[in-house]
Order: structure tokens, then C-alpha cells, then sequence
């Protein structure tokens, strides 16, 4: 699909991206506008026909989750912007506030239009301090310009954004940690029910989007449902329950190949064409030998896997954990896949928020097990201890709160599942282990 | 009324009653085992200990159950639920929490304070898979010594259960403790300076379902499985919390809260868990005294007796309107019932006052915040009269149409008393120098008393009497709730619980028993009426609701 036109991000590469007088002279603000001379709940409807699903890595449909709001309430109704982007291997939420935050705010009135709240909260990830800077300046032009603040474009309709900078860690991109932090309390994701449209920040309904997601809905707004409906995949119909995957999608590809990146495409693109047609390939003229479809926690393709459709179902029927934030991690055939988990487990031990005893106990566990593997001391056994550690943990057993663990058993069991005969040499040759940082080092020199 | 099932076994749910699984479970007797979970703080659904599967059943007779395994504390049992709480799915589900909780987890219990009454110990028994496949070296984190004044932490133990969290959070208000840290680096902690000493902290160490909080008060004395138990009422102040005396060989070891809906709920105050030292000090008044002209003449209970019996019989012959009896609000209703019925048989002159009731501050309520002002609502009041049958005495008192006071007393002992008669038993001195003087120059004193005082010292009588752990009887707490206190242990030599003293005073037959006297005094005294059964049960009786009237109301009535 090379001739596909970017929307998403057609101002990225534009001087003067950031300024409010550009984001206009490209007809910004229009959708909002337009939005605002609709009933919320036709911009619901309008967003629910769109079949926009969440960007934010679970897939749920955008505009169903609105709907769930309790009707007629009094208010107030919070919109949380997560912005608390901490997957690795995914930097497209930076991308677009950094390069164009009036789209994001755009996004977020016409939502805040739609679900009738009248106060919205960016959780922004610390590390993101350029985007901090660039959204914080768009917000005060907002303000400015009326875009933003009391009676917005004339139209009664009232709107604050709060910027917050969270204080680094990967549990408060989970939507209920994310209203504990922001709340001041400890990221602790809230058991459910209750949602947290019924009962989210400060007790009050509350909506959670992603940032791409929220910049879906400007373009939705502005070209129609039907324009979203035909980019993209339409549902499988051997599985019922699939939605089908409309609509642009922003690709972030890293790792061992040539051009890392972020490109947008239409949903469905394969890992093949990602990494041949828009990451220069594999680097060093080698093959990948595994790669992540969408941030560690979704798991591993092997090579034979590549040519799997990455849309919200094809990364499933390959047996990951689902497209997760499209963040295209690629492993190249000269790195160990033992150190490629171990650091998986590492980053899930570490940012486990140690609330349920599996999670908080398990990860820790699996780490540990393959430090010694990879210190030389490793037995067979170990790899069956490791699945069914990793098969005990996670929201899909039902053994805790939220999904963080079940991104972390998924690498457990992918690797070790598809890679298991690399695994087991490992153990049994006692090949000591190089990570992949010497490795890095090794061949830069 | 609504049905659900558990295990296959059919329970019925009262209209509106809102139970978790746990909770449901219990109903058949089936314990779903958990640590995270408690019935007086909130849901956090984070130990993973009580996963069962949770299904409906339809009305027409289908049951689909959820694919998932759901926490069992979280999950409302509501008509037509069906919980299967020992599939092999649960039982695998249990096994792999009980081993993730015991990876890191010291198995130091041979020194270790909760052994015997761990939750770890108990659920690996009966859930656990008997070995642990971590082969990596454990986890050992710190203790922490500084967690409060009677509280140290054993942090390797821990299992995060938040339980004491929470109830530093949700009943004392007071958070001091926290969590710090992430993962499995998690540890519970106090901020730096700010330790956990508000009035409730003991509650942490009874919470702790392991053997990580523990009392440095209790810490290396004793054995729990050594340890018998005894069901008492705190003495300490008019709120009557519900408590289980512990002890082996006649020493008691510790106080614990007995959870009791109509008293306290489930907790105690440190006031009243670490305020009964006294039981065992050493300058307790042991065998009894009798004195002419200063000179103790003889310390045998079989010569005291009788000698007053005879005193007391004279005194009131003689001189009826200059004999006067001091009741301490410490003492159970059965001994005021008893004291007040025997003086009044000597002579219906007799005159009857209540003691010294000690008010210290004002009622002490939590949770409060941070800056220690009280909260709405109220969970848990210590309250500012520090006796525990206040009530009882004095409706006892009434009943004998007695309405006298200390005050009183001491003013007709200037004008000079014929005998007096006075009842002791707070354990923080109940009358000064000036006030025995004034009492001791009547004709014939008579102390009744656990400690000594400056009466006991000149007193022609000194009878020793009991501590509350030596007693049986009943006291009826500041709403009045009728419970009783049971004897756990022995008296030290020569002491005798105030009771027994009583029965042979008032010239009764036979060993002392509680229960005959209970069924006699609820058949005198109205207000007691409700007691007649003679047994309280373990949550004791509410004297108002059961038809007898509130002592104020008795008194007009006469």
C-alpha cells in the first residue's frame, strides 16, 4: 500500500507544526466546529459507526465504551487522556504530541463534546518532557484563541485540559492505575466493577482514551464514519467476535533493522511489508529471526509467522496476545531469544505494581529462572516451570486485576513455546550468554 | 427468598443481605481460605488466595459458569449464583498462590511468634503443595523495629496482604502505614517519624495474617498453641469491647478483640489490650486482713469471714442511718447485686453509693485525619469513662433505691460513720490520702480491693479480691449490652474472686455460682429482667431491647 495518503500524520513533517495558526491554516478546527453543531450523541453515534477501536493497546471500540456512561448524570464527567505511553518499543502517542498537539486537542473537545464532560486530564508520561513543553504551549493558545476554556467557538460549551505528568512508571498506562495516579495515590489498578465510566476519577464517571485513538476521532468528525470504514480490514468472518479493524494506524518499527520508525498505514499491513518496505529491512543483511507485533507484552512471530495480517485479529490467530500498540519490536537471527526474554521479564518484574500475589511474585520468578539460565545453571525443567508460572498469571486465568500480567506471561510462552529447541540447546551446551547491549557494542566497533 | 449454591449445596440468602462468596461459603461451614480479605475493611481483591468459580444458574435449571476464576471477595452471591469452591481448577489455583506466597517467605516458624496461628501455616497445610521449586536464594528484606512503640515488623514474612493498611487507612485514620516500593520490592513501612502508635495500632498485629506484624509486648513470651482462652469484656473504659483472655498457667499473656456486632465489632483499643499488667504485679493484695487497733490480727479467710459478719451485723443494729457501702463501678452486677442485697438484709437503712467513676478527657473517636480531629462516621470509641459497669452498678443501685454518692459518704464520715463498707477494684487508685483518712475513722472500715491503697494500709477489714480475669459475672457496657466475663485465671494465693467473697459473706450455701445468682437477680430486679436464662450467650444481651425498661425509667417508676 505505498500510495496510501498519511492523515494522521500529513502535518508531522510541516514547519511549524506545533503553532495553532498552522494546525488552522490546514483547516484545523473544523471538526470541532462541525461536532459542536451536532447532539453528543450523534458525535457518539458517529464515532460508534466508525467502529474506531482503542489504540491503547486492548482494542475495545471507542465509541461503545461512551455509551457505557451512566445517562442523564449530573456530572461531573471526567475524560483521562492516556498519554502515558510505556510499551516498549512504541513512541507513536510522542509522535503526535510532539509534532501536532492541536490534532490530540481537537480530539479531545469533540470527545469532551460527546460524553458531555467539561473537564479533561492529559496523563502524560514523565519521560516525555518535549511533549510536556509542546502540549502545555498548545493548551495555552487554546485558551487563547477560545478554543478552549468558557463558551468554546460560541457554541455554550465549556472545556478545561489539565496537563499532569505522571512520575514514571508502565502501571499507570493501565486506565485504573493511570485515575489512581492521577487521583495522588499509588498506581494500584482498581478492581472492576466498577468501570470506570461508572465510576472512574474521584468517583465520578470517567472516560479513558488513548491518544491516537482521540486523534481518530478529529479525522472521523471531519470526513464521516464511512471514509474511516473503508481503510482497513473488515471483521473475519469465521470469528465472530472480531469487529473488524478500521481506519489508519501509526506503526512504530524498531530494533534490528535498517530505518526505525513510525509510519502510518492502513490497519492490516503485514510484519513482512513493514519491515521490508518501511524499515529498510532487516539490518546487517541478516533474517529476522522473531518479531514483536505490538510492545513486549504482546508476545513473539517467528519468522515463518511474518506475512500474519498486523490488525486487531491477526497477531490473535498467530497466538499473541492481540495487535497491542502496533510497536513492531524486531529480533534479528544473531540474537539470543533467552536474552530476548530475560529482558521482557526483567522490564514486567520491575514494573510490576506488586498488588496481586501472582503477578508481583511470578514475574519476579521467571526472571529470576532465567538469570540462571543464563549464568549457565539452567535444567530442563525450568522451561516447563516457567509456562506454567506464566500460565497461572494474568486477567485470561482470572488470577489478578489487571492485564500487566498476562503481558507478562505472554513473552514466557511465546518464546518458549516457538523457540523452545533454542532454549533447550541453551540449557544443555551451556552456552554462556551475551547480551544483547555487548553485543550492540561489539558491532559498533 | 433468594437461593444460591455452593459446592452444589443450597443456601438461602435473606431479602437484601449482601454476601460475598466467602461469606455464602461459610454458610455450609466451608471455608474458602484468604488472606487479603476482611469483613470490616475494604475489598481490595489482592492476594488471589480466594479464586473460585463463579456461575449462574437460570431459571430454567442451566447453569453456565464463567470461564474465568474470580475472587471469591469480590464476587456477590445474589439468587441463582453458583460458586464451586474445591474444583480441581480452584484447588490447582490456590496451590500456585500458596507457592508464590511462600517463594520468598523465611519458613523461620520455629522462632517465629504467629506459628499456630498462621494463615500460611494452616492454608499449606491444607492447600499447599508441600515444596517449593524456587531454587534461586530468597528474597530477605530488612525488619524494621521502628514500625511503632509496640509494633515491629518482620518484613520477610510478609505476604502484602494491605490488611494493615487499610485499617490504618479506613478505622484509625490515622495512615501511618504504607506501602514503598514496587513489585517485589515491596515493603510495608512507616513514614520517617511517623510511627504507628495511635490508640488502635495493636489491631495491625491481630490483623496480619502471618507473622509479620508482631507485639513487642508479646513477642518470644509464649506459645500460641500453650495459650487457653477465656471470653471477658474489656475493663478498661465503659465501651466493653468483646475479648478473649489468654493464658497458661494462671498468667495471662495477651488480650484479644472477639469480634461482636452488638458491642465493639471486630477491634480493641491499646488502652485496654496492654492495660492489664496490674493483674500481676507484684505488691497485689493477696490474703485478706483483719486489724484491732492497727495490729493485723489475723490473715485467714475462715476467722475474717465470720468475724465480719458479726461486725457488720452489729454495726447495723446499733446504728443503722451510719452505715454506709461504697460500690465500685468495677465491680460485675452480680457482686453489686449481692453486696447491696446483703447490707440491705442487716438493715433497710443501709446506705448504698456508687464509687469513684473515673472520667478521663472526652470520648475518644476514630477515624481521624491527619491532623488527629475526628472524622464522621464514627467507627470504633474509646470512651472517656474508664470503668466497665458503670451501668450495671448503678442500675443495680437503683433497683435498692440508692442514689448516694462517694460524696456523700465522705461528708457523713466528718460527722462520723458506724461502718463503712468499700469496694475498690480500679486499678489506677480510686480514692486519696485525705479521703481514707476521713473513710478509715469510722467504727468498722471494710476494704474490698486488688491493689493496695491508703485505706487498705488502716482498714479493720481488708478482703482481696479478683481482677477481671478472675472473675465470672456480668457488666454491662455504656448502651447497655449485658456481657460476660469469664474466670481464666486463678487467683495469686490467698486472693479470692470477689464473688465467692460475697456468697460466704451474705451467709449462702455451697459453691459460688454466677449463674444462680444471675437467675436471682433477674427475677428481683426488673431492669435485669432480660438475664433470666442465666447464660448471655457470646455476643451478651441487650438489656433496653428485651423489654426491660432503662434504669432512669425504673427509678421513676418507684
Amino acid at each position: 500500500m505505498p500510495d496510501f495518503e498519511p492523515v494522521l500524520l500529513a502535518r508531522v513533517n510541516k514547519p511549524d507544526s506545533t503553532s495553532l495558526e498552522s494546525y488552522r491554516a490546514d483547516g484545523g478546527y473544523a471538526a470541532l466546529k462541525k461536532a459542536l453543531g451536532m447532539a453528543p450523541a450523534d458525535v457518539v453515534a458517529a464515532v460508534k459507526d466508525s467502529v474506531l477501536r482503542g489504540r491503547g493497546g486492548a482494542g475495545f471500540p471507542a465509541g461503545l465504551k461512551w455509551t457505557f456512561l451512566p445517562k442523564d448524570h449530573s456530572g461531573p464527567i471526567y475524560l483521562c487522556v492516556n498519554a502515558d505511553e510505556s510499551e516498549p518499543g512504541t513512541f507513536n502517542n510522542r509522535i503526535l504530541m510532539e509534532e501536532d498537539p492541536h490534532q490530540l486537542i481537537e480530539g479531545i473537545a469533540i470527545a469532551c463534546h460527546a460524553i458531555r464532560s467539561n473537564t479533561a486530564y492529559i496523563y502524560l508520561r514523565y519521560e516525555y518532557g518535549r511533549s510536556y513543553r509542546v502540549l502545555e504551549a498548545a493548551i495555552k493558545e487554546c485558551y487563547a484563541a477560545g478554543l478552549l476554556g468558557k463558551n468554546i467557538l460560541g457554541a455554550g460549551f465549556n472545556l478545561d485540559v489539565y496537563l499532569h505528568r505522571g512520575a514514571a512508571a508502565y502501571i499507570c498506562g493501565e486506565e485504573t492505575g493511570l485515575i489512581e495516579s492521577l487521583e495522588g495515590k499509588r498506581a494500584w489498578p482498581r478492581i472492576k466493577p466498577p468501570f470506570p465510566a461508572i465510576e472512574g476519577l474521584f468517583r465520578k464517571p470517567t472516560i479513558v482514551n488513548n491518544v491516537e485513538t482521540l486523534c481518530c476521532v478529529t479525522h472521523i468528525i471531519n470526513r464521516g464514519a464511512a471514509w474511516f470504514k473503508s481503510i482497513g480490514v473488515p471483521p473475519d468472518p469465521a470469528n465472530p467476535r472480531d469487529l473488524g479493524s478500521f481506519g489508519p494506524k501509526l506503526y512504530c518499527i524498531s530494533g534490528h533493522v535498517n530505518k526505525p520508525g513510525c509510519v502510518e498505514l492502513p490497519l492490516g499491513v503485514t510484519a513482512r511489508q513493514l519491515i521490508e518496505e518501511h524499515g529498510g529491512g532487516v539490518w546487517k543483511g541478516r533474517r529476522a529471526k522473531a518479531v514483536v507485533p505490538g510492545g513486549i507484552s504482546m508476545g513473539f512471530l517467528t519468522a515463518d509467522e511474518l506475512d500474519t495480517p498486523l490488525d486487531f485479529n491477526g497477531p490473535l490467530k498467530a497466538g499473541c496476545l492481540g495487535l497491542g500498540t502496533a510497536a513492531v519490536v524486531v529480533v534479528d537471527d544473531q540474537t539470543s531469544m533467552v536474552d530476548v526474554l530475560y529482558n521482557c521479564c526483567r522490564f514486567m518484574s520491575h514494573e510490576s505494581c506488586g498488588q496481586c500475589t501472582p503477578c508481583r511474585e511470578g514475574t519476579k520468578w521467571m526472571t529470576r529462572i532465567l538469570e540462571r539460565i543464563r549464568a549457565g545453571h539452567g535444567k530442563l525443567e525450568d522451561l516447563d516451570t516457567l509456562l506454567e508460572v506464566a500460565g497461572s498469571m494474568g486477567i485470561i486465568p482470572g488470577t489478578t486485576i489487571c492485564g500487566l500480567s498476562d503481558g507478562a506471561a505472554w513473552p514466557v510462552k511465546n518464546a518458549i513455546n516457538k523457540f523452545r529447541a533454542e532454549f533447550e540447546d541453551y540449557i544443555t551446551t551451556g552456552r554462556r550468554a551475551v547480551t544483547p547491549a555487548q553485543e550492540l557494542m561489539a558491532a559498533a566497533h | 427468598m433468594p437461593t444460591a449454591f455452593v459446592n452444589n449445596q443450597e443456601i438461602e440468602l435473606k431479602e437484601g443481605e449482601r454476601l460475598n462468596c466467602i461469606q455464602a461459603a461459610q454458610r455450609i461451614g466451608f471455608e474458602i481460605p484468604h488472606y487479603c480479605w476482611h469483613p470490616a475493611l475494604s475489598v481490595v481483591a489482592s492476594c488471589r488466595m480466594c479464586l473460585v468459580e463463579v456461575g449462574e444458574r437460570k431459571p430454567d435449571g442451566t447453569v453456565v459458569m464463567q470461564p474465568k476464576l474470580v475472587p471469591g471477595c469480590q464476587t456477590p452471591v445474589k439468587e441463582g449464583t453458583v460458586v464451586v469452591a474445591d474444583s480441581p481448577k480452584v484447588k490447582a489455583a490456590q496451590q500456585a498462590t500458596l507457592e508464590y506466597l511462600l517463594l520468598n517467605h523465611p519458613l523461620d516458624c520455629p522462632t517465629c511468634d504467629q506459628a499456630g496461628e498462621c494463615g500460611l501455616q494452616d492454608y499449606s497445610y491444607k492447600y499447599g503443595r508441600g515444596y517449593s521449586r524456587l531454587q534461586e536464594p530468597k528474597n530477605i528484606k530488612p525488619d524494621k523495629d521502628h514500625i511503632g512503640d509496640q509494633i515491629t515488623l518482620f518484613t520477610d514474612r510478609c505476604i502484602m496482604c494491605t490488611r494493615c493498611v487499610r485499617f490504618t487507612r479506613e478505622y484509625s485514620g490515622t495512615s501511618e502505614l504504607q506501602v514503598v516500593a514496587r513489585g517485589s520490592d515491596e515493603e510495608i513501612d512507616v513514614f520517617p517519624g511517623r510511627p504507628c502508635n495511635n490508640l488502635l495500632a495493636g489491631n495491625v498485629v491481630d490483623l496480619c495474617p502471618v507473622g509479620a506484624l508482631c507485639s513487642k509486648d508479646f513477642l518470644y513470651k509464649q506459645r500460641v498453641w500453650w495459650l487457653k482462652e477465656a471470653r471477658s469484656v474489656c475493663p478498661n473504659c465503659s465501651t466493653g469491647c468483646s475479648i478473649q483472655v489468654e493464658q497458661n498457667d494462671d498468667r495471662v499473656y495477651r488480650l484479644k478483640p472477639r469480634t461482636n456486632p452488638m458491642s465493639q465489632g471486630h477491634f480493641m483499643c491499646d488502652e485496654g489490650r496492654f492495660g492489664w499488667k496490674y493483674i500481676h504485679v507484684e505488691n497485689r493484695l493477696t490474703f485478706p486482713v483483719r486489724r484491732k487497733n492497727g495490729q493485723i490480727r489475723t490473715r485467714d479467710w475462715d476467722d475474717v469471714i465470720p468475724s465480719l459478719q458479726k461486725a457488720l451485723a452489729k454495726a447495723a443494729a446499733r446504728a443503722p442511718e451510719k452505715c454506709a457501702a461504697i460500690f465500685s463501678p468495677w465491680m460485675t452486677c452480680e457482686e453489686a447485686y449481692m453486696l447491696a442485697s446483703f447490707l440491705r438484709s442487716l438493715s433497710p437503712k443501709f446506705r448504698l453509693a456508687l464509687g469513684p467513676v473515673r472520667v478521663t478527657g472526652q470520648d475518644d473517636t476514630y477515624p481521624k485525619d491527619f491532623y488527629g480531629r475526628p472524622l464522621e462516621p464514627v467507627r470504633f470509641t474509646i470512651h472517656a469513662e474508664k470503668c466497665p459497669n458503670h451501668r450495671g452498678v448503678s442500675m443495680v443501685l437503683e433497683h435498692f433505691g440508692a442514689a448516694a454518692t462517694m460524696g456523700d459518704v465522705l461528708a457523713q464520715a466528718e460527722a462520723g460513720l458506724e461502718a463503712v463498707y468499700a469496694v475498690g477494684g480500679d486499678p489506677q487508685g480510686w480514692l486519696d490520702e485525705a479521703q481514707a483518712a476521713a473513710l478509715a475513722k469510722a467504727q468498722l472500715t471494710v476494704v474490698q480491693d486488688i491493689l493496695p491503697s491508703p485505706l487498705s494500709e488502716q482498714a479493720d477489714y481488708v478482703l482481696t479480691g479478683g481482677s477481671f480475669a478472675e472473675r465470672d459475672g456480668t457488666f454491662v457496657n455504656y448502651k447497655g449490652l449485658a456481657q460476660e466475663i469469664h474466670r481464666a485465671i486463678r487467683s495469686p494465693d490467698g486472693a479470692r474472686p470477689d464473688g465467692r467473697i460475697l456468697w460466704e459473706l451474705s451467709g449462702r450455701r455451697g459453691l459460688y455460682s454466677v449463674a444462680a445468682i444471675r437467675k436471682e437477680m433477674a427475677e428481683k430486679v426488673p431492669a435485669f429482667s432480660a438475664l433470666a436464662q442465666g447464660v448471655l450467650g457470646e455476643f451478651g444481651v441487650l438489656l433496653n431491647e428485651h423489654g426491660a425498661p432503662e434504669p432512669s425509667v425504673v427509678a421513676a417508676a418507684k
